[in-house]
């Protein structure tokens, strides 16, 4: 049996009497890029945040690979973690650690290697990101906005996973600067078969980068095909993708591919 | 000028000119309440001659019409309405005076928020006959549950440290060897100097005090038991610890503090590293490290000092001072000291570990935990040697 890669099923997070989530759906298959969209506030993160098992959500369950990740024990939990890496929002790289030793941190955690190998792996990753090599002795503080977003990728990269978990990795970048960040992401989905769950709020890194999208809406998510989302009859869907911005962008990506 | 008024049998026409804008609010207001519009059933304003006019100035232009309909004049515009007060109209959601001229547009804005009065100005607070009973009995009642709620908080903080510490003891590689030599650094080795002039210029002070009432009755060699017991048993470590408390207590608030904020803490989790194994533990080992031997240093520094301030104040020679202080001192005197620096070190980095896990949001937070965490540093420690008083004056100690 093959099961999804994420498997979110009637999900439901409350903050007091706000409920963020009410029986929300999601499922990622194998090697597909899935993006996560929605309103401010709509809950984006708080997704994230419950499939990485940072919050247990009211009810509904988790499963990444099969595994209902908020029943897991630590150990269980542990080994699943080797599985995914994350990206955060403002990067959340170790800001007392240099990028050389924030890409180590997960490996000398999670795996068994000689000092030597280390480096060699980390600076791998590191030259993997599009990161010159001296930007492996800098510290998070020394670092450009995108060069942030390229360490955090780094390190999330850092124990091959399969599954990438990333939050507005382009947010805050100039277009260009997206664009570099989402066809480095794009070649590394291709070459190293990864599965990548994305939140942006970025229409170009949408239509450049996912196979399929959902959005969350009324606490649940719709989630379709990036040419079924667009035709989507939800209001709040179509004012999305089909908004005066949209269209511009959506059909000049169109007429592009 | 700002505004001028002609009268034309019914009609009032006022010419607004000049800047009405929010700089020149105070001339603006001294032009208007010497305006007259009283009898006028049909008034005009004539914006044209405005060289420009931003909301604040729009603002009392409202105001104006609006006291002109309240009073019965019909109010209408020579040509448009300027658009800042359509502006204003739109914000405000219902067609006011510009919109609709003539018709009354006193009270007919957006509700006000409570505890302002109609004209913009903030009431009174707790005027008698609005006074809410409830409000304070329903603030006790929060406070209370906030209590609870921090108490529960703070028991999950200790179990949940307990746990993990037992878990890196029986397993070395959880101990994070590095991490807790660099808070020892840090907090330790880094602090000699300022705990060793502390040290030393507390003794002086003390023995200085000492000589000078001992004095009187002759008992100038009785400085030295002053000295050796007060700085042995109390001084050293209490201070040691207050300075440490200030300076290291606050330092483990800020920097966890700051890695909740930027995410940090929830990055190390979804690695799979336990927070509280990196962040808390070494730093509680650390301190435990370094304070007592801090406290080594402040007795030694301070016992110095008092031999110095011996020599120079009262002309006793070192070797004596050295042997009424090997009298002063029982056997106990230095563990009766020593044994409350590791209690200390646990209270401070107990208060400032667990103030910084606890920052979310923003940087106020931050301040404010960090904040507390001194405080409450420097409070347990006083509090646990007023226990440890107790304690000792019971055992005969």
């Amino acid at each position: 049996m093959i099961y999804p890669v994420v498997e979110v099923r009637g999900l439901v997070n409350r903050f007091g009497d706000q409920l963020v989530h009410d029986g929300l759906d999601m499922e990622v298959r194998a090697h597909e890029v899935f993006g996560i969209v929605g309103g401010s506030g709509a809950g984006k993160s708080v997704l994230l945040r419950t499939i990485l098992g940072l919050r247990r959500p009211q009810a509904g369950a988790v499963r990444i690979e099969g595994l209902d990740i908020t029943r897991l024990t630590d150990e269980q939990l542990y080994a699943v973690k080797a599985r995914y890496g994350v990206t955060f929002q403002h990067g959340a790289l170790f800001s007392a650690l240099t990028v050389l030793q924030n890409v180590q941190l997960p490996m000398i955690e999670h795996l068994r290697l000689t000092p030597t190998e280390l480096d060699e792996l980390a600076m791998l990753k590191i030259r993997l990101v599009g990161l010159a090599p001296e930007a492996a002795r800098k510290f998070p503080a020394q670092l450009s906005g995108g060069m942030i977003k390229r360490a955090a990728l780094a390190r999330a990269m850092a124990l091959d996973p399969m599954l990438l978990l990333l939050d507005e990795p382009t947010a805050g970048l100039d277009p260009i600067g997206a664009a570099a960040f989402d066809e480095l992401l794009v070649h590394l989905q291709r070459e190293l078969d990864l599965t990548v769950v994305m939140i942006t709020h970025d229409l170009d890194t949408i239509f450049r980068t996912c196979n399929r999208v959902g959005v969350i809406v009324d606490r649940r998510m719709e989630s379709d095909t990036l040419e079924g989302i667009v035709n989507h009859p939800n209001p709040w869907i179509r004012a999305y993708f089909r908004g005066e911005r949209a269209t511009r962008r959506g059909l000049r990506a169109r007429r592009a591919t | 000028m700002y505004i001028a008024a002609e009268r034309r049998a019914e009609e009032l026409r006022l010419t607004l000119s000049d800047h009405w804008r929010a700089g020149a609010l105070v001339q603006l207001d001294a032009a208007l309440a010497a305006l007259d519009i009283a009898n006028a059933p049909q008034i005009v304003i004539d914006p044209a001659a405005l060289s420009s006019l931003d909301l604040a100035g729009a603002w009392r232009l409202r105001k104006l019409i609006a006291a002109a309909s309240a009073a019965g004049s019909r109010v209408r515009f020579a040509g448009t309405p300027p658009p800042q007060l359509t502006l204003i109209d739109e914000v405000l959601g219902q067609p006011g005076s510009a919109a609709a001229p003539g018709r009354p547009a006193a009270g007919a804005d957006a509700p006000l928020p409570q505890h302002m009065k109609p004209d913009g100005t903030a009431a009174a607070p707790l005027v008698l006959e609005d006074f809410d009973f409830e409000e304070p009995v329903a603030a006790i009642g929060k406070k209370t549950l906030e209590r609870f709620h921090e108490t529960a908080l703070g028991l999950g903080f200790l179990g949940r440290l307990s746990i993990i510490f037992l878990r890196a003891l029986l397993r070395p590689r959880h101990l994070r060897p590095t991490s807790i030599a660099r808070h020892i650094y840090d907090t330790g080795i880094t602090a000699i100097p300022i705990v060793a002039l502390i040290a030393f210029l507390i003794s002086i002070i003390v023995a200085y005090l000492g000589a000078q009432q001992l004095q009187y009755f002759g008992a100038e060699i009785f400085v030295v038991d002053l000295v050796t017991i007060g700085t042995l048993r109390e001084l050293g470590v209490l201070l040691t610890a207050i300075i440490v408390a200030g300076r290291s207590g606050s330092a483990f608030a800020a920097e966890i503090g700051s890695m909740q904020l930027n995410e940090e803490v929830d990055a190390l989790k979804a690695i799979g590293v336990e927070p509280y194994e990196v962040l808390v533990v070494p730093r509680i080992i650390g301190l435990v490290v370094a304070l007592p031997l801090l406290t080594v240093i402040a007795d030694v520094i301070g016992l110095a000092g008092g031999a110095i301030l011996c020599r120079f104040l009262l002309d006793m020679p070192v070797t004596q001072y050295l042997t009424r202080a090997n009298d002063a001192i029982g056997n106990a005197t230095f563990w009766v000291g020593f044994m409350k620096a590791p209690v200390f070190a646990i209270l401070i980095a107990l208060a400032g570990t667990y103030r910084g896990m606890q920052v979310q949001g923003s940087s106020r937070e931050l301040g404010r935990l960090t904040t507390t965490a001194v405080v409450q540093a420097i409070f347990l420690v006083i509090l646990a040697d007023a226990l440890f008083a107790v304690l000792f004056m019971e055992i005969g100690l």
